[in-house]
C-alpha cells in the first residue's frame, strides 16, 4: 500500500492554475524531497495532497484511502511552514502540541495527552519551553513546537513544508537527527526543501517542480551555479523572510 | 437599615434572585465563547449577530401578533434565537469563502438586521420603544420562563464550549493543521458560530444586543494580559465575566443606572486598570535575560562579559512563572 498515490492533480487558486497535472506515488518508508523555486507549486501540491486546499481534478489517495473522512488521519503528520498567528490569545507550547493529538475520530485528547506532548517536546530539545507562550518563542523554537505537534501523533506519513527556512543551525541539526530516526523506524517522509543541504544523506528520491509540473523525478539532482561549488556552504540558514519584531534569534548572513 | 439587612433584602427579592441567576450564567458562558472568537480574529462577530437578532426579535413579535399570542413579545426570544443562528451560519459561510467581498457582505447584513428590526416592529404594531429593552437589556424584567430559557441555553453553551474546547481550540488556532489532521473543520466552525448565536440571545436580556459582544470579548481582553495559556485565559475570563455581571447588577439595585451599560463599563474599567498595572508588574519580574541559551552559527570573540560562554548566572527561562 502506497503512502501517497496522486494522479493528474490540478489545483487552481484565485483563478490561477498552480499545480498542473502532477502524478506522484510515494511507496511506504521512502524519504522524498520536493524541490523547486519559490512559487513553483511545492507548498500548494502538499496542501492539496493533505486536503487543506481542494484539487479541481485528479485523484489523491493517502495511506490507501481516497482523500476524505476515511483516511487514517491519526497516522498522518503535517508540519506547516510557520506557526499560525491566531488572534493573540496566549497559548502554551504544550497546548499546541496536545492539539496535535486530535483527528476526525478523536475530538478530545486522550488521557495521557499531556505526558505524550511533554515527551514530544523533550525529544526535540525544547523541554524547558512547555509552559512558555508560543507567541514569545523565536522562529526556531516555534518550528520545533510545530514538529513536536506532528510527531506526537506518531505518524507513518510525515509531511514537512520547508522545515529549515529561517532557522538556526542547532535546530536544523535537530531536524536531521529527528528525520533520520524516523527514517530508520520506516516512516514515509515528504519534505519540501529549498536546497538539500544537510539532508542529502537521508534523501531517497527527489522530485523537482517547475511552473506546477514535475520536471525531475529520481536521484537528487546536483545544485546549479554557485551552489555546486566545492567550497559552498550549504548549511547556512536562510534569512528569515519575516523576522519576529522582538525575537531573541540571532540571524547572521554568512558572506565569504 | 444596616448593611446586612440591605444584603438580605437584595437576596430575598425574587426579581433580584432571577436577575442574579441570569447574570451568573450569562457572565460565565459569554467569555468562554468569546475566547474562541478572539482567537479566530472574529471579535466583532457577536456584534453582527446582535444586529441580525434584532430582526429576529421583531419577526417573533410579528408572528406573535398574527397568531394573537399574549403577551405580544412571547415569540421575540425564539425569533431572536432562530435569526441569530441563521445569521451566524451565514457569517461563517462568508468567512469560509475568504473573499474580499466577504467584508462588504457582512456589513450589508448587519445594517439589514437593524433596519429590518425597526421596520418589522412597526408592521407588528409595536414601537421602537419596545425594541429598546432588547437593544440595551432589561434584566429587571426577566420572567421565570425567560430564566428557564436562559439557564438551559447557558448550560448548553458551557457544556459544548468546555467539552469540545480542544477541538474548537485546534480549529481556532490553526485551521490548516486541523484540516490536515482530519478534524472536521467546517463542523467545528459551525459549532463556534452557533455557540456565539446562542450566547447573543441569552445575553440579550442582561446587557442588550448592542452590548452583548462586550461581555464576550472584554473579559478575554483582560484575561489575556495576565494569562499564559489558552485554558487559563478562558477560566479567568469566565470568572471575570461572572464578577462584573454580579457586581454591576448589585450596583443597579441601589442606584438607578442601567444594568447592561454598568456591567460593560465595569469590564472596560477593569481592562484599563489591567493594562496600566501589568507593565509595572512585568518590569519588576523582568530580571532575567530573555534570550534563549543557544549557540549561534558564528565564532566571534565575546565583547560583552555577560555573553561569555560560561553558564549564565540566571537561567534564561522557566524561572519566572
Amino acid at each position: 500500500m502506497n503512502a501517497i498515490e496522486a494522479t493528474d492533480v490540478h489545483v487552481t487558486l484565485g483563478g490561477q492554475p498552480i499545480v498542473r497535472g502532477v502524478d506522484l506515488t510515494v511507496p511506504p518508508g521512502q524519504v522524498l524531497a520536493l524541490l523547486g523555486a519559490n512559487g513553483s507549486g511545492k507548498s500548494t501540491l502538499v496542501r492539496a495532497l493533505l486536503g487543506v486546499v481542494p484539487h479541481v481534478s485528479g485523484s489523491v489517495r493517502l495511506l490507501g484511502r481516497p482523500l476524505g473522512r476515511d483516511v487514517p488521519w491519526r497516522r498522518v503528520g503535517y508540519v506547516p511552514q510557520r506557526m499560525a498567528a491566531g488572534g493573540g490569545v496566549p497559548t502554551t507550547a504544550l497546548e499546541v502540541v496536545v492539539s496535535g493529538l486530535l483527528d476526525g475520530h478523536r475530538l478530545r485528547p486522550p488521557r495521557d495527552a499531556r505526558a505524550r506532548a511533554r515527551a514530544a517536546l523533550d525529544a526535540l530539545g525544547v523541554a524547558d519551553l512547555h509552559e512558555r507562550r508560543v507567541q514569545d518563542l523565536s522562529g526556531g523554537q516555534q518550528q520545533r513546537v510545530l514538529i513536536a505537534r506532528a510527531l506526537v501523533r506518531e505518524p507513518s506519513l510525515l509531511v514537512l513544508d520547508e522545515p529549515t527556512s529561517g532557522i538556526d543551525l542547532p535546530t536544523q541539526d535537530t531536524f536531521v537527527t529527528a528525520l533520520s530516526s524516523l527514517r530508520d523506524a520506516g516512516t514515509t517522509v515528504v519534505v519540501i526543501l529549498h536546497e538539500i543541504g544537510p539532508f542529502a544523506p537521508l534523501i531517497d528520491r527527489a522530485v523537482v517542480l517547475r511552473h506546477g509540473r514535475v520536471v525531475h523525478d529520481g536521484a537528487p539532482p546536483p545544485a546549479r551555479g554557485e551552489h555546486g561549488d566545492a567550497g559552498h556552504d550549504h548549511t547556512h540558514p536562510h534569512a528569515d523572510p519575516e523576522p519576529p519584531s522582538e525575537g531573541p534569534d540571532l540571524t547572521l548572513e554568512v558572506t565569504r | 437599615m444596616s448593611g446586612w439587612e440591605q444584603v438580605v433584602e437584595l437576596l430575598t427579592s425574587p426579581l433580584m434572585q432571577r436577575a442574579l441567576v441570569a447574570a451568573v450564567l450569562v457572565g460565565a458562558a459569554a467569555p468562554v465563547v468569546g475566547t474562541f472568537l478572539v482567537q479566530r480574529r472574529m471579535a466583532l462577530m457577536g456584534d453582527g449577530i446582535g444586529h441580525v437578532a434584532l430582526t429576529g426579535v421583531a419577526l417573533g413579535w410579528l408572528v406573535g401578533s398574527w397568531a394573537a399570542v399574549a403577551p405580544a413579545d412571547a415569540l421575540a426570544v425564539p425569533g431572536a434565537v432562530v435569526a441569530a443562528v441563521v445569521g451566524s451560519v451565514v457569517i461563517e459561510l462568508v468567512r469560509e469563502r475568504g473573499r474580499t467581498s466577504g467584508d462588504l457582505a457582512l456589513a450589508i447584513m448587519f445594517y439589514g438586521g437593524i433596519a429590518g428590526g425597526v421596520l418589522l416592529i412597526k408592521v407588528a404594531g409595536g414601537t421602537n420603544a419596545n425594541l429598546m429593552s432588547y437593544l440595551f437589556g432589561s434584566i429587571s424584567t426577566v420572567s421565570t420562563t425567560d430564566l428557564w430559557w436562559t439557564a438551559a441555553l447557558a448550560v448548553l453553551v458551557l457544556t459544548v464550549g468546555v467539552g469540545l474546547r480542544w477541538a474548537l481550540f485546534a480549529v481556532s488556532h490553526d485551521e490548516e493543521f486541523a484540516r490536515a489532521s482530519g478534524v472536521p473543520v467546517r463542523a467545528m466552525s459551525m459549532v463556534v458560530a452557533c455557540l456565539a448565536a446562542l450566547t447573543v440571545t441569552i445575553s440579550m436580556r442582561v446587557v442588550g444586543l448592542l452590548l452583548v459582544s462586550a461581555l464576550m470579548i472584554v473579559p478575554v481582553a483582560v484575561a489575556q494580559i495576565f494569562a499564559r495559556s489558552f485554558g487559563r485565559t478562558m477560566v479567568v475570563a469566565s470568572a471575570l465575566g461572572v464578577t462584573v455581571s454580579v457586581v454591576g447588577l448589585v450596583i443597579t439595585y441601589w442606584n438607578d443606572v442601567p444594568p447592561g451599560a454598568t456591567i460593560v463599563v465595569l469590564a472596560i474599567a477593569l481592562y484599563a486598570a489591567a493594562a496600566v498595572v501589568h507593565p509595572v508588574l512585568a518590569r519588576r519580574r523582568a530580571a532575567h535575560d530573555p534570550h534563549p541559551d543557544l549557540s549561534d552559527d558564528v565564532l566571534v570573540p565575546a565583547t560583552d562579559a555577560a555573553c561569555e560562554d560560561a553558564p549564565p548566572a540566571v537561567r534564561p527561562s522557566g524561572d519566572h512563572r
